[in-house]
């Protein structure tokens, strides 16, 4: 008896999950199609790319800097009388850009991008503010969900670009004050392993974190079901699904092209 | 010009919602659609402008058949059918005026000025001229539905769809709306489906009233015959008495339906 509710459980779970996955699949679908009716969302994409990305900045910049202060004290803890200090600015540019960068920009955007998306078209959805859409004859898609996607994809490497830079001049302007080195040490550090295809690699994670955030949350505010406790539930999933997401794709990305 | 719901079924999940629907909205009229919350009225109306597909039956607008029209042919009959939502559905985001922009910038055909023309002409057809910048939360609940209106008559649609246009009103207000109502018929001369459950305003604002019971139309009539009817349902309904109303808020069994139920 526990045997076959076990078993019926495992069943619909399963096809739950492939169900949700067949749902998320056509979404992305209509999601691409959408994007040919240019005349739709082309006249959106502006503000969304200032209310997305520009709006962001401040809070991922706030991130960067404290991280590039933390990674050059730490890396100096960790150095101390075994390593030479100049290492300290190898470690701020390879940690920022290669992971911290794009991962912890990610993350944090997930929880104010991808939250305010699901927020946003989850009430639209509940209030029959994207039925009235199409009874207008627009394509809810390709009016709400590719100017909010466009914009993620397009802007977050410009986020991570910035957060990057300001991570490394963070850290330099730190183990100038409290480690007493001289910019020209630590630049000479930062100078050593670089290569060019680091920011490369941080751009190609930049524009898959900024597609699935906006993804996510157009998706999960699009399948909003009941009141506000559906809002608030298509909320938690888009920051919590897009976090994983993000994590997946960093270890992707690193077992793919990182070489 | 009319609206032919042919043995519509439509269920989701277990819960079968409609069962064999028909009905026949002719060219000008007004037709009530009432039955209990939760009867599938407004299933009903979803599946007159596509928002809906039937699992089984199909709808006719105009002569299209609605659940086989490719997407830019469903959009194009869209633009003739106006859809007044139950809680206006206003854009939060948009002032009242951008708000019925929306839809003439869609239908196109109209300059910048004839469209400021429109918004302002509409707006005024229910009694919110001046209302223009305002912004939906600043609107009472018979303003937000008035502005619905507006947005829905501005691009001059053929047909009206009313989804509970009275519901959480006062009866001065509902006594407005009603109005409203006619006033459209007159001077647009559109064909309208108003699902409601207030009697009093479906005896005022229709030509024929259809009752909707367990996923059919019961009974089709006008609003004398309705007032005059001797079929069970139709007669608890427009009484108010509770016991029906039971059996309409819950799942229907397989074989259930007003012919198959023993009362």
């Amino acid at each position: 008896m526990d045997f076959d509710r076990s078993l019926t459980a495992l069943g619909s779970a399963t096809l739950r999950m492939f169900g949700g996955l067949g749902t998320f699949s056509r979404f992305t679908g209509d999601s691409f199609r959408a994007v040919g009716n240019l005349r739709t969302w082309l006249p959106l994409l502006v503000h969304q790319m200032r209310r997305l990305g520009v709006d962001s900045l401040p809070i991922a910049l706030f991130l960067a800097s404290f991280t590039g202060i933390v990674l050059a004290l730490q890396a100096s803890y960790t150095f101390t009388g075994a390593i030479p200090l100049y290492f300290v600015g190898t470690l701020v540019e390879k940690t920022m850009v290669l992971e911290l960068g794009p991962v912890l920009t990610g993350l944090a955007l997930s929880g104010r991008i991808g939250a305010n998306i699901a927020a946003e078209l989850g009430t639209m959805r509940v209030s029959e503010q994207i039925d009235a859409l199409e009874t207008m004859a627009y394509d809810p898609i390709a009016y709400l969900v590719v100017p909010r996607v466009v914009a993620g994809f397009l802007m977050f490497p410009i986020i991570v670009i910035f957060a990057d830079v300001v991570a490394v001049l963070f850290g330099l302007i730190t183990s100038m004050a409290l480690l007493h080195m001289s910019p020209q040490t630590f630049i000479r550090g930062a100078r050593l392993f670089y290569r060019h295809f680091d920011i490369i690699y941080s751009i190609i994670k930049a524009f898959s974190f900024g597609l699935v955030i906006t993804l996510i949350g157009c998706y999960q505010g699009f399948h909003t079901r009941g009141g506000a406790e559906g809002v608030g539930i298509s909320t938690t999933r888009a920051v919590v699904v897009a976090g994983m997401l993000i994590l997946v794709l960093d270890a992707f990305w690193a077992a793919t092209i990182l070489k | 010009m009319s609206i032919e719901l042919r043995d519509v079924h439509k269920a989701f999940g277990p819960k079968k919602i409609l069962r064999g629907l028909s009905l026949d909205v002719e060219e000008g009229e007004t037709v009530s659609l009432v039955g209990f919350s939760g009867a599938g009225k407004s299933v009903t109306l979803k599946h007159i402008n596509g928002l809906l597909k039937p699992d089984r039956g199909t709808v006719f607008v105009d002569g299209l058949e609605v659940p086989r029209l490719a997407r830019d042919q469903l959009y194009k009959l869209r633009l003739d059918i106006g859809y007044v939502f139950q809680f206006a559905a206003l854009f939060d985001s948009m002032t009242v005026a951008e708000n019925i922009r929306m839809g003439l910038v869609k239908k196109g055909g109209l300059s910048e000025a004839q469209i400021r023309e429109r918004i302002a002409e509409s707006l005024k057809r229910v009694d919110l001229s001046g209302f223009e910048n305002r912004f939906p939360a600043e609107l009472s609940g018979g303003q937000r539905k008035r502005a619905g209106l507006a947005r829905a008559v501005a691009y001059r649609p053929k047909y009206l769809l009313y989804d509970e246009p009275t519901s959480g009103l006062d009866p001065v207000t509902t006594t407005v709306i009603d109005r409203l109502i006619m006033r459209m018929k007159e001077e647009l001369g559109v064909t309208s489906l108003v699902i409601t459950h207030d009697m009093k305003s479906a005896y005022a604002i229709s030509d024929r009233i259809a009752m909707l019971y367990e996923g059919r139309v019961v009974q089709v009539g006008t609003p004398e015959e309705i007032r005059a009817s001797g079929n069970e349902v139709v007669r608890a309904f427009v009484e108010g008495r509770a016991d029906l109303a039971h059996d309409a808020e819950h799942p229907l069994p397989d074989d259930g339906g007003p012919q198959g139920r023993n009362r």
